[in-house]
C-alpha cells in the first residue's frame, strides 16, 4: 500500500503531551510555572525558613528539637515553666554559652512572633533584625509575607479545585443531556448569579464564626458559573460529533462516552483558565481580607496587610512589600496562563 | 502540449482547430498574446513550499481548468495571482495583458485588479457572502467601487445582474440576506457578484463542491453560458473530472504542487501523459462486487416498514413553551437489506438518508417497522437494553468525516479496541490487543509497515487512514451489516477508489451487508446491488441498480442520473 510508506518512525506523542512541549517552548510562561513552583514550594516549607523556634538546639549534652516539642523555659536554665521564648536574650545568651549551640531558622520570626525586643517603635522601617520591617503590632513582616502567600496559594487552589470540579460537573450535565434539563439548569444558574454575593458574605460572617473553611465554601458557591457555560458549550459541541455517535453505535454506556470521549475533548476551556481562575482567586481573597470580611484575624494574610499599609501610609514598607508580593504571584500567574493558552490552541503548529 | 517534465511546461496557446472542436465562440483576441502567463510561480508558507514552479498561460476567452487533489496547491496558485495568500512569499511572474506583474504590483495597483480584470468565486457561498449585507448591496458595492455608478443604477445593475444569474425573482432576491436563499441562488449570486465589474478572468474554485449534485449541472451549464455571452476567460479549480470533461477547454493538472501535465481536455483525457494523470483518470471507482445470487432465502438483514422519523422544532412565540413541533425527516420508507448485499441509499444533503441511517443504528427514536436481523429495537431505541446491546452488534457504522469519527485524545488500541470492551467484557488486555490486531490487518493497516501502530494518535494519519481505522473500529465487533454514511466523499479521489476496494473486498470475504448513503452515482453504480433514491424524506425510487440508474422513472432520478453523467464520456 503506496499510502503507509511515509509512516514516521518517532514514537507518538498524545495531544497532552503536545501541548506540554509547545508549553514549554514559551520560555517565559516556562519559567513562570517553575519560579511559581519554587516559591509554593518554598513556602509550604515556612516553618523550616522562618520561625521563632530554632530547628535544633545542643544545651548541656542533650539535643532538643523545640520544632516538634515545646520546653518549657527552665529547661535551658529559665525561671517559669512557660514555653521558651527563643527570641529572649537572656535564653539566646544560654544556648550560645560554653559548647551550646541553637540553629535559627534563616529568618527567625514566625507568622505572629512580636518582637518586644525591637530597637525602634513599631512599625519599625527595615532593620537587620526585621528585613523587611515589622507591622504596628511588631510582627516581622518577612514572615507575615510568606505565610499570607501560603494562605493565599492554597485557598486559591483549593478554590480553584472546588470550582472546576463544580463547573464541569454542572457543564458535563447540561451540555450532555441538553433540552429540558439545559434549559432548567441555565434558568437556575441566572437567578443564582443574580444573588448578591458580598452582601451574602457579609451576613454569613456575622451569623457565623468566620473561618477559612466558611469563606471556601461561601466563595465555591458562587464561583462554578462562569467555567460551567465553557464546558456545556463544549458538551454541546463535542456530544453531536461522529466518534460520539459510533461509540454510541457501539453500545458504550452514557457514563463512558461522557468520561472517555467527551470529557477529555471538552478540557481545553478547563485548563486554559487554570491560572486566571487562580490569580482570580487570590485577588477575590485578598480583597476580602483588605475590607476585613475574610480571614479570620490572627491569620496571615496579604489583604490584611494592606489595609495596614493603608492605615499607616508613613509605614511605606508594609505596602510596598506586600504589593511587590501579590505583582509577582499575578504576574507569574497571568504568564502561565497565556503560555496554556497558546500550548492549547489548535491554530498553533507543533514546530 | 503536454509537459511531463516538471516545471518546465511553458505551454503555447492551444491550437486554435482544438478549441473550435470544442465549440468555443469568440476566441483570438488581441493577435495571440496571452491574457495571463504565470512564470515560474513558487509560494512558500514558511519552510514549506506549496507551489513549486508552475508555468502556464490563459487565452482570452478560455477554459482553462486546474485539477488536483487536497494539498496539490491548486487553490494556493489561483489565490496567489490574486495576492490573497495569507503570509505566503510567492515568487515568479504573472504577467496579466494590459496590466504587467501581478506579482510586482503595488497593493494599490492590486486592489484595482482584484474584482475589476479578475473576480473570484470561491466554494463555499454561505461563508463568502457578508451574511449581515443582503445580496443586492454586496453586489452594489462592487458596482460603487469599480464603475463608481450612482446608488440607484447600482441597485438596479444589482437586479440585472442576478436576473443574467438566473435567480427568479432577482428585484425581491436583491433585498435577501445571503441565509435566505438556497444553496445553489447563494452561489449564482456569488457569480453575479463577480460578473459586476465585467472581469477579464474569473476564477472560480471549486465552485460547485458545497453544491447538491443535481444543482452542480446547472452552475457550470451557468458558468459556460455567461463566459460564452461576455467572452471572459475562466480559470476552473476542481478535483472533479467530470466537471472538467464537461465544462474546460484545456486542463492543467496538479500533484503536490507541480503542474504535471497540461493540454487540450480531449487529449489529456485521451492519451494522459503523466503517470499521475493516468492514475487520477483511472480513480473512477470501479465495480468489484459479488453480483446478487437469486435470493434463496429471503430473509433480509435489515428491513424497514413505513419508517418515519421526526426531530422536534421549536414552535414560535408562547406555544413553543408548552408544545413541540416536529420536523418530519424521513417519511414512509420502506426498504430491505439483503445479506451480503450492498442497499444504496442516494439523494442529496437534506434528503433524510443520514437520519434513515441514524434510525436503523438505534440512535434515534422512529415510528414504524424496523428490524434488523429478524430483531426488532426495543424502544426506546437509544437505551442500551441487553437486547439492544446484542443488536447493536449486528449493526455497525461508518461516517463521512474520518477527522471528527476519531476522538483525537485516544489510541489507536483504544479506538479499535473499544467495542470490545463493550461487548466482550472478559477479554483480557492481550486478548484484545491480538484482536484489535487482526481487525487493523484486515483493513490493510499492519504494524509491520507502521511500526507502533497501537500507541499512535489519529492526527498522524491521513484521510483515508483514518476511515481504515473507522472501518476496524466496526468490524471488531463482527457486526452482520456495516451502514456506510458517506464514506468516501471526504476522500480524494485516488483514495476513494482505495477505501472502496477495501469495502468490496471484506464484503466478499466476510459475506457483510452494506447500507451505503451517498451522494454520489458514481459510487452507487461501482457498489450496490439495490438502489433507493431519497429526496425530501421520502423515497422516491428503488430497485436493482441496473433499473434504476439505467432506465429512471421519476423525474428526480432522472435528474440525479443525468448530472452525474459525462456528456459523450
Amino acid at each position: 500500500m503506496a499510502l503507509m510508506s511515509s509512516a514516521p518512525a518517532s514514537p507518538s506523542l498524545s495531544p497532552s503531551r503536545r501541548a506540554w512541549l509547545r508549553f514549554k517552548r514559551n520560555r517565559l510562561g516556562y519559567w513562570s510555572l517553575l519560579i511559581f513552583c519554587a516559591l509554593v514550594l518554598v513556602s509550604l516549607c515556612a516553618e523550616l525558613v522562618s520561625n521563632d523556634k530554632p530547628l535544633i538546639v545542643r544545651y548541656e549534652g542533650q539535643t532538643y528539637f523545640p520544632m516538634l516539642k515545646d520546653y518549657p523555659e527552665k529547661t535551658f536554665g529559665g525561671d517559669f515553666e512557660t514555653p521558651t521564648d527563643y527570641l529572649d536574650p537572656f535564653i539566646k545568651e544560654r544556648l550560645s554559652a560554653g559548647s551550646n549551640w541553637a540553629l535559627y531558622t534563616l529568618n527567625p520570626y514566625g507568622p505572629n512572633t512580636l518582637n518586644y525586643f525591637a530597637k525602634a517603635p513599631n512599625p519599625s522601617a527595615p532593620t537587620s533584625d526585621n528585613w523587611l520591617g515589622t507591622d504596628d503590632r511588631g510582627r516581622d513582616l518577612l514572615a507575615q509575607l510568606l505565610y499570607g502567600f501560603r494562605v493565599s496559594v492554597l485557598f486559591g487552589l483549593a478554590l480553584t479545585i472546588t470550582g472546576v470540579l463544580l463547573g464541569m460537573l454542572t457543564g458535563a450535565i447540561q451540555g450532555f443531556f441538553g433540552g429540558k434539563t439545559d434549559l432548567a439548569f441555565q434558568r437556575f444558574i441566572e437567578i443564582w448569579g443574580s444573588m448578591p454575593e458580598l452582601y451574602l458574605l457579609i451576613i454569613f460572617s456575622a451569623v457565623f464564626a468566620p473561618s477559612i473553611a466558611l469563606l471556601l465554601i461561601l466563595l465555591s458557591l458562587f464561583g462554578w458559573m462562569g467555567l460551567s457555560d465553557y464546558v456545556r458549550a463544549e458538551f454541546l459541541r463535542n456530544r453531536q460529533l461522529d466518534y460520539v455517535k459510533a461509540a454510541r453505535a457501539l453500545g458504550v454506556s452514557n457514563a463512558q462516552i461522557i468520561w472517555r470521549h467527551i470529557l477529555p475533548n471538552s478540557l481545553t476551556p478547563v485548563v486554559t483558565f487554570l491560572p486566571f481562575r487562580m490569580s482570580g482567586a487570590i485577588l477575590a481573597l485578598t480583597s476580602l481580607d483588605f475590607l476585613g470580611l475574610g480571614v479570620p484575624p490572627g491569620t496571615p494574610s496579604l489583604g490584611e496587610l494592606l489595609s495596614q499599609g493603608k492605615n499607616s501610609i508613613d509605614a511605606w514598607w508594609i505596602s510596598l512589600s506586600t504589593f511587590g508580593v501579590l505583582v509577582v504571584t499575578l504576574l507569574l500567574l497571568t504568564f502561565m496562563g497565556d503560555a496554556l493558552r497558546d500550548a492549547l490552541d489548535p491554530r498553533k503548529a507543533d514546530q | 502540449m503536454t509537459s511531463p517534465t516538471l516545471g518546465t511546461g511553458v505551454s503555447s496557446l492551444p491550437p486554435e482547430g482544438a478549441l473550435a472542436s470544442l465549440g468555443r465562440p469568440g476566441g483570438g483576441s488581441a493577435a495571440g498574446l496571452p491574457l495571463l502567463s504565470v512564470h515560474d510561480l513558487h509560494v512558500r508558507f514558511g519552510s514549506k513550499e506549496v507551489v513549486r514552479g508552475v508555468n502556464f498561460t490563459l487565452a482570452a476567452g478560455e477554459k482553462l481548468a486546474l485539477v488536483g487533489e487536497s494539498g496539490s496547491g491548486k487553490t494556493i496558485t489561483a489565490l496567489s495571482l490574486l495576492r490573497l495568500a495569507g503570509n505566503a512569499a510567492i515568487t515568479g511572474q504573472a504577467l496579466l495583458q494590459g496590466r504587467g506583474d501581478l506579482l510586482a504590483m503595488t497593493e494599490r495597483e492590486m486592489r484595482g485588479v482584484r474584482g475589476g480584470d479578475i473576480a473570484m468565486v470561491f466554494q463555499e457561498p454561505m461563508t463568502a457572502l457578508n451574511p449581515l449585507m443582503t445580496i443586492g448591496q454586496q453586489i452594489a458595492e462592487i458596482l460603487l467601487l469599480k464603475k463608481g455608478l450612482t446608488g440607484a443604477q447600482c441597485a438596479q445593475a444589482a437586479i440585472e445582474l442576478l436576473a443574467q444569474t438566473g435567480i427568479p425573482e432577482p428585484a425581491r432576491r436583491a433585498n435577501s440576506f445571503p441565509h435566505q436563499l438556497s444553496g445553489g441562488q447563494r452561489q449564482r449570486a456569488m457569480i453575479a457578484m463577480a460578473l459586476a465589474s465585467a472581469p477579464k478572468l474569473l476564477l472560480a474554485d471549486e465552485p460547485t463542491t458545497a453544491l447538491d449534485v443535481t444543482l452542480r449541472g446547472q452552475i457550470l451549464d451557468l458558468l459556460s453560458d455567461l463566459q460564452r455571452q461576455t467572452g471572459m476567460a475562466v480559470l476552473l479549480i476542481t478535483h472533479d473530472l467530470n466537471l472538467v470533461r464537461r465544462f474546460a477547454d484545456r486542463v492543467a493538472v496538479m500533484e503536490q504542487g507541480v503542474l504535471v501535465e497540461q493540454g487540450p481536455v480531449a487529449d489529456v483525457f485521451g492519451a494522459p501523459q503523466h503517470a499521475y494523470t493516468r492514475r487520477l483518470i483511472a480513480s473512477q471507482p470501479r465495480r468489484d462486487v459479488v453480483e446478487a445470487a437469486p435470493p434463496a432465502s429471503t430473509a433480509s438483514v435489515v428491513q424497514t416498514q413505513d419508517l418515519r422519523v421526526v426531530y422536534p422544532t421549536p414552535l414560535p412565540g408562547i406555544r413553543g413553551w408548552f408544545k413541540k413541533g416536529e420536523f418530519v425527516a424521513v417519511q414512509g420508507a420502506t426498504l430491505q437489506l439483503l445479506p451480503g448485499q450492498t442497499l444504496g441509499v442516494v439523494g442529496e444533503s437534506g434528503s433524510g438518508k443520514s437520519t434513515l441511517a441514524q434510525a436503523i443504528l438505534g440512535l434515534l427514536p422512529y415510528a414504524g417497522e424496523l428490524q434488523v436481523g429478524g430483531q426488532a429495537w426495543q424502544q426506546p431505541a437509544t437505551r442500551n437494553t441487553p437486547a439492544n446491546q446484542q443488536l447493536r452488534r449486528r449493526v455497525q457504522v461508518v461516517f463521512q468525516d474520518p477527522f471528527s469519527s476519531l476522538s483525537p485524545r485516544l489510541t489507536v488500541e483504544e479506538i479499535v479496541g473499544e467495542g470490545l470492551k463493550v461487548h466482550e467484557p472478559t477479554l483480557t488486555v492481550a486478548q484484545r490487543r491480538v484482536r484489535v490486531e487482526a481487525a487493523l490487518d484486515e483493513v490493510g493497516l499492519a504494524e509491520t509497515q507502521y511500526p507502533r501502530l497501537l500507541e499512535r494518535y489519529p492526527h498522524e494519519f491521513s484521510g483515508g487512514q483514518r476511515q481504515r481505522l473507522a472501518i476496524a473500529r466496526a468490524l471488531i465487533v463482527q457486526p452482520q451489516v456495516l451502514v456506510l454514511d458517506e464514506p468516501t466523499s471526504a476522500l480524494d479521489v485516488t483514495i476513494q477508489q482505495q477505501v472502496l476496494g477495501l469495502l468490496q473486498r471484506l464484503q466478499k470475504e466476510k459475506g457483510l451487508s452494506y447500507l451505503l448513503i451517498t451522494h454520489d452515482v458514481d459510487v452507487i453504480r461501482a457498489m450496490a446491488h439495490d438502489v433507493v433514491v431519497m429526496k425530501d424524506g421520502a423515497v422516491l425510487e428503488s430497485g436493482s441498480v441496473a433499473d434504476v440508474l439505467d432506465a429512471p422513472q421519476h423525474p428526480y432520478t432522472q435528474r440525479l442520473v443525468a448530472a452525474a453523467t459525462v456528456p459523450g464520456g
